[in-house]
């Protein structure tokens, strides 16, 4: 099997396993406790905040274990609202291609009275800073813009963003889930004030992630109950998970350069390789982009039928089609940047993982080629493009 | 367990009737891509019974196995009973269709039914009341 789906989640690491385990086993007291179980369990998670806060440039007392990214986006974005609505400023500024847990939350300030703008990506999908300094008000209390995205891969300048926000006085948060672990994340070079984390993006277990909050900057709770995370988010500490993602991300840390080098290789292969298929297109800028991502369209085809297909031939993918997700319309990310409904229907992505090597990408050219070329086959629409009834798109 | 049936995804994986008939006595199409979905049934229809049958889908597996299942259920029946082919029989026929994936048997229905209207307006003394 040739795992690409590492965007959606990651195999967890043997160190993170090997790290966790003493907490499941042995030091399983809860870290609340006084006894010397409990005890190894507090310090446990107190060594753990030290590491992840020195893998993205924070202070220990900064970082904030939470149950993952879209928990941290929520307690972020939420918390920065409720610091505007004190002031009387409510207006925040983002885009079209963030996560479900930004687009979400925002929908939801937005019943209340907030007013975002969303700034435009276009066609590669990447926001500039220029637009930001044209759509920041005096009553802009946020501005939230992720690191990475998840599904075109493509990065954004955050640290542009940092400094501006920074000089503006205007809070920033970044929803850095696909970024961290991946490439290099400074919250003080960036000048980020909230920054979102997830572990299971980098080889850490599910359930799991952090939230960065500049110091001084006041959280609200999601969650009410006991004193934990300095009273910001109750219930007993998931112990043996903030451990191992903190195991994770150090080695993620220390092999980042490394896997970068090989992997942005290996995409550049792949990229080329899909690119030789007729009418098909690369979706997200091809050089502001993770190491690891991949994303394309096919014209003519359809996104379900393909990563069935794919998973035939041992290959595990995703798509942007309406199919996958559950509803009529295809992946927001795609329809921002400009592809239309019939295009974006026809989306793969393929996320590589550090243990990939140039047979499997070749096998997955290979493999992609052959199934594109089988469903256009069967595809009236496919027949439509190429006797001239409809125009091609791509 | 599975997304799909394994009936689903045999007829996914190897569909039966797919191709065009130049020559087809009845085409319908219907569904859109920007839905993600289109389908075209091609019959051939001969002593008032369907002799031949094919199909072109653009969409997910469900769309494929649901074309592919009803050309089989309609191949070589008379024309009487092709009209009463149903979005459930096609279901049924798969072993079930996830609930959201019921409106892929509708199409196949409504392409069948579409290539007939075609067939009954170029013979409107073939059609059945």
């Amino acid at each position: 099997m040739i795992y690409a789906d590492n965007a959606a989640t990651t195999k967890m690491s043997s160190a993170a396993i090997a790290a966790m385990m003493p907490y499941i086993t042995e030091y399983y007291g809860n870290p609340s406790s006084l006894y010397l179980a409990g005890q190894k369990a507090k310090e446990a998670i107190e060594r753990a905040r030290e590491s992840v806060a020195r893998c993205i440039g924070a202070q220990p007392r900064e970082i904030l274990f939470t149950s993952g990214g879209s928990e941290s986006d929520n307690q972020a974005i939420l918390s920065a609202a409720m610091i505007g609505k004190k002031q009387g400023k409510r207006h925040i500024v983002s885009d079209p291609i963030e996560h479900h847990a930004v687009l979400h939350t925002l929908k939801k300030l937005e019943k209340e009275g907030f007013e975002i703008t969303f700034l435009p990506v276009y066609g590669e999908g990447v926001v500039r800073a220029e637009d930001l300094k044209n759509a920041v008000r005096d009553d802009t209390c946020l501005v939230t813009v992720m690191y990475a995205n998840n599904e075109i891969g493509t990065i954004q300048p955050i640290g542009e963003i940092g400094r501006f926000c920074r000089e503006r006085g205007i809070l920033f948060h970044t929803d850095a889930v696909q970024a961290v672990g991946h490439i290099p994340v400074d919250v003080v070079k960036d000048g980020v004030d909230l920054l979102s984390a997830s572990a299971h993006k980098f080889h850490g277990p599910k359930g799991v992630g952090f939230l960065y909050a500049k110091r001084g900057i006041p959280l609200s709770n999601l969650i009410e109950g006991g004193a934990q995370e300095r009273g910001k988010r109750a219930g007993t500490e998931n112990v043996p998970g903030i451990v191992a993602a903190a195991a994770a991300l150090e080695e993620s840390a220390a092999k980042m350069e490394e896997n970068a080098r090989k992997l942005s290789a290996l995409r550049d292969r792949l990229i080329c390789g899909l690119s030789e298929i007729s009418h098909s297109a690369l979706n997200g800028d091809a050089h502001k982009r993770l190491p690891s991502n991949v994303n394309f369209c096919f014209e003519g085809i359809e996104g379900e039928s393909l990563l069935l297909l794919l998973d035939d031939k041992g290959i595990c993918a995703s798509s942007g089609s309406a199919c996958t997700s559950g509803s009529l319309d295809p992946s927001h990310v795609l329809l921002a940047i400009g592809r239309v409904h019939d295009v974006a229907h026809g989306s793969l992505r393929l996320t590589l993982g550090e243990d990939a090597d140039t047979e499997d990408v070749d096998y997955i050219i290979r493999s992609v080629k052959e199934v594109v070329e089988r469903l256009r086959g069967f595809s009236p629409v496919w027949r439509d493009l190429t006797s001239g009834k409809k125009p091609f798109i791509l | 367990m599975a997304l799909y049936s394994e009936k689903v995804m045999d007829h996914f994986r190897n569909p039966r009737n797919v191709g065009v008939i130049e020559d087809a006595d009845g085409v319908g199409e219907v569904g859109n891509a920007k839905c993600g979905d289109i389908m075209k049934m091609y019959l051939k229809i001969d002593n008032d019974t369907v002799t031949d049958v094919k199909f072109e889908t653009f969409g997910c597996a469900s769309a494929v196995a649901s074309s592919s299942m009803a050309t089989e259920l309609i191949k070589g029946k008379p024309v009487s009973e092709v009209m009463r082919l149903t979005n459930k029989a096609v279901a049924e026929a798969l072993d079930g269709l996830p609930d959201y994936k019921m409106h892929c048997s509708v199409l196949a229905e409504e392409a069948i039914a579409k290539a007939l209207e075609d067939y009954f307006s170029k013979h409107p003394e073939k059609r059945i009341q």
